[in-house]
């Protein structure tokens, strides 16, 4: 079975490190790449870094890419305008942890990108109380 | 008025030096309503393309403004790298072949540079951004393409740059301030005054 690919970006390195390792856990068969910092270990993004997350986990059932803050939008935004299949790869609009967590569990199951994002995108109105 | 690459060059050395001087005023500027890495951020990245350019030769005009902008990219890691990036590599595009240019065709270039920014960024006018400058500079060189006047563009890049101090944050990290980031110049916006006055000051055929 291929899987929705997922994609974390974050402006911190260790950020998407812990996420990956917690996210791994729960579903180890679905492909999940991070990008995080900037090329030289520092605070930030980098858009060449989030072309090669994409790629690392490209398949025909598409990448979704979850991200934490401001710049990480655009950097994602201009790597997807860098890659073919452009119309494969798409951004939810979701907070990183909830979101990838249930976008995760999402893509285990085979669903589409559709639904996918629409899990993660559901995160933004968990009551976690 | 022809522009060439030694002109391109000359403009982009001297910003970088511009850069390097202002690092910690403009850390200053983002350290009150940004992230703080604004100064560091531009004093890097045009360090590298500092060097990129002096020891490349270039016979075209689309590939000098296409290294810097590719260089920025790779180089500096907040919104300002892919902003001033794709600024660069817009311009590029326009002035892919070319030897030489024209104001009006730097114009073309600098309009291009200006939408790739605001489709990038989806900033508007007033929103406390690189935009409150850039976009009144490219409109007085679309209104004035015969006749620029280089001192006319300093002057009014610096007053637009001043002129962010009075409006409140939509955009970026200092949008989170909301009304408390009024009282501060944004430093994009001031980089950007930075870009057009040194650019001003190699047409005006001024060095430092």
């Amino acid at each position: 079975m291929s899987y929705v690919g997922i994609v974390l970006l974050s402006h911190s390195y260790d950020l998407v490190k812990g996420l990956e390792s917690l996210l791994k856990q729960i579903q180890p068969n679905v492909p999940l790449a991070i990008a995080g910092g900037t090329d030289n270990g520092e605070i930030g993004t980098d858009v060449f870094k989030v072309k090669n997350a994409i790629n690392s986990v490209f398949s025909d059932k598409g990448v979704v890419i979850l991200f934490d803050l401001g710049s990480a939008l655009i950097n994602a935004e201009l790597a997807i305008e860098m890659l073919e299949a452009d119309d494969k790869i798409k951004i939810a609009d979701a907070p990183l942890i909830e979101g990838s967590y249930a976008a995760i569990i999402e893509s285990g199951c085979g669903s589409s990108i559709t639904d996918v994002i629409l899990a993660a995108e559901g995160a933004r109105s968990l009551q976690k109380l | 008025m022809e522009i060439g690459v030694e002109e391109i060059k000359q403009w982009l050395q001297q910003l970088s030096q511009t850069l390097q001087n202002k690092k910690e005023y403009l850390t200053d500027l983002d350290q009150a309503i940004g992230d703080g890495d604004h100064g560091l951020n531009m004093a890097r990245g045009f360090k590298e393309v500092s060097v990129k350019i002096e020891n490349t030769s270039y016979t075209d005009l689309g590939l000098i403004f296409k290294d810097t902008g590719m260089t920025l990219l790779t180089k500096v890691g907040g919104a300002s790298g892919p902003l001033y990036g794709t600024a660069f590599i817009k311009c590029a595009t326009v002035l892919t072949g070319k030897v030489t240019m024209n104001v009006s065709e730097l114009t073309d270039a600098l309009e291009a540079a200006l939408n790739g920014i605001q489709a990038r960024g989806k900033a508007n006018l007033f929103d406390k951004t690189m935009i409150d400058v850039w976009e009144p500079v490219v409109s007085y060189l679309k209104d004035h393409k015969d006749s620029v006047d280089w001192e006319d563009v300093m002057r009014l890049s610096n007053e637009k740059m001043e002129a962010t101090k009075d409006l409140e944050a939509k955009k970026g990290r200092a949008s989170y301030l909301g009304k408390r980031s009024i009282g501060f110049i944004d430093p994009g916006a001031t980089s950007s005054a930075y870009f057009f006055t040194e650019l001003s000051k190699v047409l005006k055929g001024v060095s430092k």
